[in-house]
């Protein structure tokens, strides 16, 4: 029994990441109606970003977070501006499938740009506190980790908060949910796209650091955190912050739990099975409306 | 004391004058020299068969459609030359066909939407509450998600939301489709309530009877082009239009 807690506990932990890392590829998804599959590069991005902030400067983590989050936005305008500002001029139906041609590009590219700049070895950030263990009744707890856990749900709950009640983010809901009837009520779509595509860049930058601290980061993480992402996101359904960081900590154990019970090689198996459960019985999601 | 229309701060009077404008899709022609024009204060109905162009002239109007040849003005200035979501901060707004709610937000997030342009921002509270005494029902149901309204209500908000922008002039298109006569005749009340408040409106409507009696004037488009034009009460006791919208049985009523 103990083992099956740790399990689910660490599980928790890192489908908190998830969940932030899905969090950003679905505001984008939702509004723009474009798969921007270099989101898990973006994160590396973030990671490296936290990485030599921590080994140049000494700036921890979590304070370099307030670098990092901007810089990442400052990149999303600089990508949204060269690449994606051109596919959203399309039609919905092809707008996807220029957009998996942009992003596959976006992300080979960057993944070759890390494995230049940054060489492919495995990084990470060991801070004095970070390993420093949390006991609770026989379950370990990384303070580190718990940590990431905390600031993940804050970042979920600003994003939430911003949706719901800032004036762009009520036009950004609407933008997703029909951009014409935004336009017709003076709505600048345009600038809800821009707004939008920041925004996901900043929480995969976010969710990049979190990764540095507890985990590890190479040039080639992208495409597994890109799936997690998606994974999380058909679990969750679009439409719902909280949905999505839920569905994210979800995965997260079943990943953990199905490890511990059947044994390492498992640990996807279970996530890809919940994956085609949830679509065979709720296409829309657990949290999100059909 | 007028709470929308007549908007004093721009010093504009409201005149939408659509002069020889030209629209298709693709190679498809929709629209041949149309020309329109609205008055302040006026009521103007569009009326003409399916596909005749009605729709893409609203579209055109509200910049959604690009426009061939031709011009569209509003008080001189060429709303051609504007992005939609401008050519809303000119107060001239589209109530568009199928009412296109946020379904998944409530009535009076969407309400409130309408109120989003700098304009229309400043007297955004009183205009809700202006809204709100015009639709009682609407009040009763703010917290509502708009997607899970009637369909009467759901029109209720589009109008409602339209009227946030504090427009000068009120497009609408098809507003009575799949509603209830008696719950038509209320929406059409409403637009003359619309109209005393002093804001123009232009009516795309099928139901021809209805928008003839409540236009002052009124368009006949056929093929993408006026083929007519005339007083409301006029066009309605004419025999032609007679039998061409209101059914061979209407000569006879």
């Amino acid at each position: 029994m103990p083992a099956l807690a740790q399990a689910l506990v660490l599980g928790a932990l890192i489908g908190a990441l998830y969940g932030l890392a899905a969090a950003g590829l679905s505001l984008v998804f939702g509004v723009l109606k474009v798969l921007n599959v270099a989101h898990g590069e973006l994160i590396m991005l973030g990671g490296y970003a936290a990485f030599w902030l921590f080994a140049l400067f000494g700036l921890d983590p979590f304070l370099s977070l307030l670098l990092v989050v901007p810089l990442m936005a400052i990149l999303g305008l600089v990508l949204y501006g060269g690449l994606f500002r051109f596919i959203v001029r399309l039609g919905e139906e092809t707008r996807i499938k220029n957009s998996l041609l942009v992003g596959f590009g976006l992300a080979l590219t960057l993944h070759a740009l890390a494995v230049r700049l940054f060489t492919a070895d495995e990084r990470s950030i060991t801070t004095s506190y970070g390993s420093r263990p949390l006991v609770l009744g026989g379950v370990v707890i990384p303070l580190g980790r718990l940590l990431s856990l905390a600031v993940a749900l804050a970042l979920v709950a600003l994003l939430h908060g911003f949706l719901q009640r800032a004036r762009w983010g009520r036009a950004i809901r609407a933008t997703a949910e029909d951009w014409e009837a935004a336009l017709l009520l003076g709505i600048d779509v345009r600038r809800a796209y821009v707004l939008a595509f920041a925004l996901g860049t900043a929480l995969a930058g976010a969710a990049g650091s979190l990764v540095s601290v507890g985990y590890s980061i190479s040039p080639a993480i992208g495409l597994e955190w890109t799936l997690k992402a998606l994974i999380v996101i058909v679990l969750a359904g679009l439409g719902s912050v909280f949905g999505t960081f839920v569905a994210g900590v979800v995965l997260g154990c079943a990943e953990g739990l199905s490890a511990t019970v059947f044994g390492g090689p498992y640990r996807e198996v279970v996530g890809l099975l919940l994956f085609f459960c949830v679509l065979a019985a709720r296409p829309e999601g657990l949290f999100g409306r059909p | 004391m007028p709470i929308w229309g007549r908007d004093q701060s721009r010093g504009c009077r409201g005149v939408l004058e659509v002069r020889q404008i030209d629209a298709a899709y693709g190679e498809l022609r929709a629209l041949t020299r149309v020309s329109v024009r609205v008055e302040p204060a006026e009521i103007v109905a569009l009326v003409g068969s399916n596909g005749a162009g009605k729709t893409t002239l609203l579209r055109c109007i509200a910049g959604l459609v690009p426009v061939r040849g031709g011009r569209v003005l509003w008080d001189e200035e060429d709303l051609g030359a504007l992005l939609p979501h401008q050519v809303v901060e000119r107060g001239v707004a589209l109530v568009p066909e199928g009412r296109r709610l946020f379904g998944r937000m409530t009535v009076e997030e969407n309400l409130a939407l309408g109120a989003f342009g700098r304009r229309a921002r400043e007297g955004r509270a009183a205009m809700l509450e202006r809204i709100y005494a015009i639709f009682p029902r609407l009040a009763e149901r703010r917290r509502q998600r708009a997607g899970t309204l009637s369909g009467g209500e759901q029109q209720m908000v589009a109008i409602g939301r339209a009227l946030m922008t504090r427009p000068r002039l009120l497009m609408l298109d098809e507003p009575s489709l799949g509603l209830a006569p008696r719950i038509v005749e209320a929406m059409l009340g409403v637009l003359t309530e619309v109209h005393r408040a002093g804001v123009a409106v232009f009516l795309v409507e099928q139901n021809v009877r209805a928008a003839l009696g409540l236009a002052h004037r009124a368009y006949l488009l056929e093929h993408g082009a006026v083929v007519g034009e005339g007083r409301g009460a006029d066009l309605l006791a004419d025999p032609g239009v007679r039998r061409a919208y209101l059914g061979p049985l209407a000569l006879l009523g």
